[in-house]
């Protein structure tokens, strides 16, 4: 059996109060949501937290508000079925459904949340594995060790980023709100990262993520797509994540974000800007992913080989595309239809 | 740090006194005795510890009881109702839908979760929801077809199902 290591669980029934025990417990405290992502963890002992804060209880964490005039929020402890399912999201919002949906299995969407995937822990060959897996290999510096075992003069950790949501929330412009003992601060979700298999993420220990904001929709059209070796459920070896403002047939404004090549979302800036001004003519559509590609540098830490993700994020990006553009994307992954 | 917690697991309030760490899972098989939920991989790839928690399903071995408290727990022991079998049940069992068996508690759940919610399912609705239900047997097939069976006969067509099954089973030439 793997169990969990020993904790104390405290149940907060606000966000302050959650805010309050996470401060007063330092280093020993961590939060836990769906616990999906968390607790495989801790059953391997990537994290022994001493005292887990529990924030399912909270009302404020719960639901999904707004318009697809206002915007939409939703709240960090908004399951992933609830995401996919929600009406509102799937018209107005539904590369998010379809990132939301993609996410696992029907099970782990039931139990884990927006706000867990949104910060969900990188993932490596090296490291997700059990205690006796990673001491036999002499462990690395994600933990227990002190070297990358995918490229041993790196002196940073090159886990990947293998959020579904992020790239989409991205690519829409979303913000996410986090709390913590000195107040609240409203943040684009670009700013939430960093490229650190570690070190992840900019909010602070003692933060909080409470929502997610999706912008007014004004014009925004968004896609998903998902590279992974089973249409069942899978991490993502390969996420796209396109939202494109279109003003009749020109394309005002485009964010192209690729999921799973580096230890955060990457943007492909060069690539979206080549799109500004234009119309989504195939050969247009052609160039820009042949662009996108470049910031794609996928390494040999997850599954299938890193020069087929290579090659695979400019047919990714050329059919996420294809489909905004209303042109034929030949068949969908396993696992993807046109309706989510 | 024991806990002295309360649940409601099959229609009934249950006590039990267990660490807090301990999964939903292992306070079910080993704390109560209902060795129905089976363990496979513990941490939420396979799917054979579903339980139903509210009639949603999810997977044990990644839910702690203290976060359950007060929602109805439902196991593959509360399944056949007054001693009657559920006809999800009925239908696995006469269609050989088993082949070892160590996935089906967690498939029946999650079937059952299904049908509450979509009383007629197609196949490609069936193979959805079942997505997260790994059989290490690979015996597909016929677990797709109990669960349309089931549905048939849960929907009064018990008739039908008879001559239906074997129809469509001919039409599909074993392709799937």
């Amino acid at each position: 059996m793997m169990r969990l290591p020993p904790f104390r669980y405290l149940a907060p029934r606000s966000v302050a109060e959650a805010v309050r025990q996470l401060a007063d417990h330092g280093p020993d405290a961590m939060v836990v949501a769906g616990g999906t992502d968390l607790y495989p963890n801790m059953k391997r002992r990537q994290f022994e937290p001493r005292v887990l804060v529990g924030l399912r209880g909270i009302r404020e964490l719960a639901g999904i508000r707004g318009s697809a005039r206002q915007g939409m929020v939703l709240a960090a402890g908004a399951t992933l079925t609830q995401v996919s399912n929600h009406p509102e999201v799937l018209r107005h919002y539904p590369a998010v459904a379809r990132a939301a949906d993609l996410v696992s299995t029907p099970q782990l969407r039931n139990m884990g949340t927006i706000g867990g995937n949104v910060c969900v822990d990188t993932r490596c060959n090296y490291y997700n594995q059990s205690y006796a897996w990673r001491k036999a290999i002499g462990f690395c510096m994600k933990k227990d060790g002190d070297i990358c075992l995918v490229a041993p003069g790196s002196d940073r950790c090159l886990a990947i980023s293998s959020s579904d949501t992020a790239p989409v929330l991205w690519s829409l412009g979303a913000s996410v709100r986090l709390v913590g003992p000195k107040g609240e601060r409203v943040i684009p979700i670009s700013a939430l990262y960093q490229d650190d298999g570690i070190q992840y993420l900019t909010k602070a220990a003692d933060e909080i993520l409470t929502e997610i904001v999706l912008p007014p929709v004004d014009g925004l059209r968004a896609t998903y797509w998902k590279l992974r070796r089973r249409g069942s459920f899978d991490f993502p070896v390969l996420g796209v994540g396109v939202a494109l403002r279109m003003e009749g047939e020109v394309c005002r404004e485009a964010r192209i974000v690729l999921g799973a090549v580096a230890s955060q979302p990457r943007e492909a800036a060069d690539a979206g800007r080549l799109l500004v001004g234009e119309r989504l003519t195939p050969e247009l559509i052609d160039r820009v992913a042949e662009a996108a590609a470049k910031p794609s540098k996928p390494l040999d830490n997850t599954d299938l080989v890193y020069h087929y993700r290579k090659r695979m994020t400019r047919v990714y990006v050329a059919r996420a595309l294809r489909e905004l553009a209303g042109l034929p994307v030949g068949e969908f992954p396993l696992g993807m239809t046109a309706r989510n | 740090m024991p806990e002295f917690l309360t649940l409601r697991v099959n229609g009934e309030p249950v006590q039990v006194i267990a660490p807090v760490h301990k999964t939903l899972l292992e306070v079910l098989r080993e704390d109560l005795g209902l060795t129905g939920t089976k363990h496979g991989c513990e941490l939420g790839e396979c799917g054979t510890c579903t339980v139903l928690v509210d009639g949603e399903p999810v997977l044990s071995c990644l839910v702690l009881p203290v976060e359950c408290q007060g929602q109805e727990i439902l196991t593959v022991e509360g399944l056949a109702a007054s001693g009657r079998l559920h006809p999800l049940q009925q239908a696995f069992a006469e269609l050989g839908a088993a082949q070892c068996g160590y996935c089906i508690p967690g498939i029946l759940l999650t079937s059952k979760a299904l049908l509450d919610a979509s009383p007629q399912p197609t196949r490609d609705e069936i193979r959805e929801a079942l997505a997260g239900n790994l059989c290490r047997c690979t015996g597909y097939t016929k677990i797709l077809e109990a669960v349309e069976l089931a549905a048939l006969r849960m929907a009064g067509e018990e008739r039908a199902a008879a001559g239906g099954l074997g129809a469509r089973a001919a039409g599909q030439g074993g392709g799937r």
